[in-house]
């Protein structure tokens, strides 16, 4: 099993959630984050004076998948975030050594 | 009495009374603005601010201020209940509306100092100085105007021929004046100047707060302007109510186009803070003589204390004048403009009276309001701590938070 956590634009939330509901994916869990990557951040104005947002506002998508949807998954995610420009995000893929469903007490792929 | 004196009676008390009403709404619009243009964690301190000087403000006018601006003794023991009897020269409103109306007044020019100072200043002697202020300063330059007292017996503005209609200078003026005092004492908040010159902004947290405040003073000032024609029952007064009303929504319409338009030149953007700031500068520029211009020149006015108002602002940030709010540039700078501006469309007035009438308002606002801020920093010290400050001083001066979260009623 893996974990794939997507760091995506926030307005391309919408896509990417339909694209994973198509691929029969039936749990993610979606954090708002901020941070930094090669965009940087930028300057504002407020009652002129410039203030630097070094933080970007991003969206943190997690699904837990079993081995062969991965593939298919990352390529879900890849083309409904993707714009072309400079932000677009990252994935991140690691293994997940369990997984439980709380109320059933199922483990493994059973419980995704 | 006839039964028509009676309902000009009538009418000119609930007339005032609705208008004091409005100014003291005026009260929630400054708590919003300000709670507005603060960082989140210092939001329950500002509001805490706002409402206990107001109710502070309505005391010490009460216990003395009034007695002190109109020679009424004290704890309004010279108000009497009918103000149609008794005096040779009958008010033609209840005297208890009358000081109704004043006290809301005191109370706006006590708001003023709030914004200025916030976000860093002790809770509790910011209260102190609202008691000096409400209670002392504010009414005896009151006395010197509205009250008609001569300045220490040396001379007697309304003689000089200085005028000014609902305060610009002695209500804004003077608030601004006592502000500055204050902030050039306390100092800028941190990292809001860099080592090099540098001007940091410290973005406001909630500007749909500040725009609704800044809609609730644009609505008192109908009060604070309309009020202060003191009357309505007559065809006279009416159509000075209907003028002034008039020309003050005008003046604040204008002051806002003009500061939205200087903000996107300089800019590049909108700066709504600034545009908000501009409605209030225009308010502040024709409070001082709202029923003589014409409604193309009570625009203009407006317009010009909202070119002023922007460039005030960033001139006292090149200054290292910390004002979070721009509470000196609206009501202090714009203020002695609108005072300026009187004598243009008001012949019974002069530029050397409202000079000498708006040094006089200052000089004495502020010499006296540093006095009792420095007093204040001797024994308490006006400043909080510089962790309290990066914490925010809602923890500091009020032990909560104004958007609690991860909070358990667990012990």
């Amino acid at each position: 099993m893996k974990m794939v956590t997507a760091i995506i634009k926030p307005f391309k939330l919408d896509e990417v959630r339909e694209s994973l509901g198509d691929l029969g994916v039936t749990g993610v869990t979606v954090t708002e984050v901020k941070g930094f990557g090669r965009q940087k951040g930028h300057t504002e104005l407020y009652r002129g004076a410039e203030y630097v947002v070094d933080f970007l506002p991003k969206v943190k998508v997690e699904v837990a998948l079993a081995d062969e949807l991965v593939e298919r998954a990352v390529e879900a995610i890849t083309s409904a975030a993707q714009t072309g420009k400079i932000g677009d995000g990252k994935i991140f893929i690691t293994n997940t050594e369990q997984v439980i469903r709380i109320r059933t007490g199922e483990t493994g792929a059973d419980a995704i | 009495m006839s039964d028509i004196f009676q309902l000009q009676y009538a009418l000119d008390t609930f007339y005032f009374l609705v208008c004091g009403a409005l100014v003291m709404w005026m009260a929630a619009g400054f708590a919003m603005l300000e709670a507005g243009l603060v960082r989140t964690k210092n939001t329950t301190e500002i509001l805490t601010k706002n409402i206990s000087l107001y109710a502070i403000a309505c005391t010490m006018y009460l216990v003395c201020g009034y007695a002190i601006m109109y020679d009424g003794g004290f704890l309004l023991s010279g108000i009497v209940g009918d103000g149609a009897t008794g005096e040779a020269e009958p008010a033609t409103y209840a005297p208890s509306a009358d000081f109704y109306f004043q006290v809301v007044f005191v109370a706006t020019a006590m708001s003023i100092v709030s914004g200025a100072v916030a976000e860093r200043m002790k809770l509790w002697a910011f209260l102190l100085f609202a008691v000096v202020l409400t209670g002392y300063i504010y009414p005896m330059e009151g006395s010197w105007t509205w009250g008609g007292a001569s300045v220490f017996g040396m001379y007697t503005l309304g003689d000089l021929g200085f005028s000014d209609f609902a305060g610009s200078g002695i209500v804004h003026m003077a608030g601004a004046a006592a502000a500055l005092a204050g902030v050039i004492l306390l100092g800028a908040r941190k990292g809001k100047y860099g080592p090099n010159g540098e001007v940091n902004a410290i973005p406001g947290a909630n500007l749909p707060l500040a725009t609704l405040g800044t809609f609730i003073l644009w609505l008192g000032w109908f009060g604070f302007n309309g009020g202060s024609v003191l009357a309505t029952a007559s065809v006279e007064s009416a159509n000075a109510v209907a003028v002034v009303f008039m020309n003050t929504n005008a003046a604040a319409a204008g002051g806002l186009i003009a500061a939205l338009i200087v903000a996107k030149v300089l800019f590049g953007k909108a700066d709504l803070t600034m545009a908000l700031n501009g409605a209030l500068a225009g308010l502040v520029a024709i409070t001082a003589e709202p029923s003589t211009p014409t409604p193309l020149q009570a625009t203009l006015f407006g317009a010009l204390g909202g070119v002023l108002v922007v460039f005030s602002i960033l001139t006292l940030d090149k200054l290292k004048i910390d004002d979070p709010v721009g509470a000196i540039s609206v009501h202090g700078v714009v203020g002695l403009l609108g005072l300026l501006l009187v004598p243009v469309t008001n012949d019974g007035s002069s530029f050397s009276g409202q000079i000498i009438g708006a040094a006089t308002i200052f000089v004495w606002v502020f010499v006296t309001s540093y006095i009792a801020w420095y007093v204040i920093k001797v024994i308490m010290g006006l400043r909080v701590s510089e962790e309290e400050e990066a914490n925010g001083v809602d923890l500091a001066e009020c032990g909560m938070e104004a958007y609690p979260e991860f909070t358990s009623s667990k012990s």
